[in-house]
């Protein structure tokens, strides 16, 4: 069976390189299976699991808070994200980014705490789906 | 004799200096490496997005994004690296030095220019030296996150949405090897297209879920991917500068040492012949 090269990688380490039959990601617009000779996509990513098929039919399952998967004809690039993200919470911070340009000290306020506890939410059910499909994974 | 105690103690205080001078140098030495190992660790990841990016360009696309075409330049962005702490020899200061002569070639043409600094080092450099900074980021410590750089990236590139700068450059040292680290200065926005080998038939991606919004999000990775790639590389440099600059310095430390040491002796001896000439002076005359 055909396989097509496949590297995961985020910003401060390589998570997985080889020769895959297949890979299954979270899409922003739904689970997406990847398998030899898709045509060329670029998609975002919503946190959850990455699941890989290598070549001995193996399979290995990965967790990602979000990034995005680039489709090339003989190639699949992974990027994945290492911190959490939201608009609101890079608002802030660049809100902060000012305020430390003009030396003052402010607080931030309640509506970034809000979106922050939502994006972790979001998250934590998205890890909770990876240890799921991991221990049905070794359940069976 | 006094000369004699004091050169002493002067010894003796240099040669402490010299203690905490070696242990610095150490202790950079272990930290170089660390952060030439963060280094690595981050290159697949920014090599493989400026790839993707680099397609994005090449693809033959209904959409172009704005980081992608180029406009008249009024205004130009700086995001410039520096370093938390000091004594790491010249690094910072050449690094001011080119993005001070950059800033300045740009001004001869009427052209000013926004700075976001990142560490310590720059935000102080600027507020003496003066400088358009319309961002800080401080603290970055010695394990660098992507989430505390965000902010200030985030400024710049929402100016360049904004068209308050038509042009943003990134100013960072560049890790040559452990002796010579160089400043560079690279152009962010807008993009220059890639000249990779080139997929000479028309084509383009399908787009999950719409072309504006996944460039939107994409390109801003790019730009963030590269900076956090500078800040690590800058780490590093700034240990190995640290390294060598404190390398002089024991070095300086046991030259001067040596120093004193014959000129305590030299005292030591002229202060014993003139005791014994006086004890010989003294026998004669009786």
């Amino acid at each position: 069976m055909a396989v097509v090269s496949c590297e995961i990688v985020s910003a401060n380490e390589s998570i997985f390189t080889g020769s895959v039959k297949m890979l299954v990601v979270t899409g922003s617009a739904g689970e997406l299976g990847i398998m030899p000779g898709h045509a060329a996509l670029l998609s975002d990513l919503k946190p959850g699991p990455v699941r890989i098929v290598k070549e001995d039919d193996s399979e290995e399952v990965y967790y990602l808070s979000g990034g995005y998967v680039e489709v090339q004809p003989n190639s699949i690039a992974v990027l994945a994200d290492t911190a959490i993200r939201a608009d609101s919470i890079d608002e802030a911070s660049a809100a902060e980014a000012v305020k430390d340009a003009e030396s003052a000290v402010g607080n931030k306020g309640g509506d970034i705490e809000y979106s922050k506890a939502a994006s972790m939410l979001a998250e934590a059910t998205a890890q909770l789906r990876t240890v799921r499909a991991l221990k049905k994974k070794l359940g069976k | 004799m006094a000369v004699g105690k004091e050169v002493k103690t002067k010894i003796a205080s240099i040669s402490s200096t010299q203690k905490i001078t070696s242990a610095m140098e150490m202790v950079a030495a272990s930290k170089m490496r660390k952060a030439q190992d963060q280094m690595s660790l981050g290159k697949p990841y920014s090599r493989h997005i400026r790839k993707v990016v680099g397609h994005i360009a090449k693809a033959s696309s209904e959409y172009k994004h704005h980081y992608l075409t180029s406009r008249e330049v009024n205004r130009v962005g700086y995001i410039l690296i520096s370093t938390d702490r000091g004594l790491c020899g010249g690094l910072n200061i050449n690094l001011f030095k080119s993005a001070l002569k950059e800033i300045k070639s740009f001004s001869d043409q009427d052209i000013e220019a926004d700075i976001c600094v990142i560490g310590n080092k720059g935000a102080a450099f600027f507020s003496s030296v003066g400088g358009n900074v319309v961002a800080a980021v401080k603290d970055i410590g010695e394990q660098p996150a992507i989430e505390d750089l965000i902010g200030g990236i985030k400024v710049m590139l929402k100016a360049y949405d904004d068209n308050e700068i038509d042009q943003l450059f990134l100013v960072s040292n560049e890790f040559v090897n452990t002796m010579t680290q160089s400043p560079r200065v690279e152009q962010l926005l807008p993009l220059e297209p890639s000249d990779e080998e080139g997929l000479s038939y028309h084509w383009d991606y399908i787009y999950e879920p719409d072309a504006k919004d996944l460039l939107d999000g994409l390109l801003k990775r790019y730009i963030e991917s590269q900076v956090y790639q500078a800040v690590v590389e800058n780490k590093a440099c700034e240990q190995a500068a640290r390294m060598i600059a404190m390398k002089n310095a024991t070095d300086n430390a046991g030259e001067l040492i040596d120093e004193l040491q014959l000129l305590y002796n030299k005292a030591r001896q002229a202060a014993i012949t003139q005791e014994l000439s006086e004890i010989v002076g003294g026998a004669s005359a009786v």
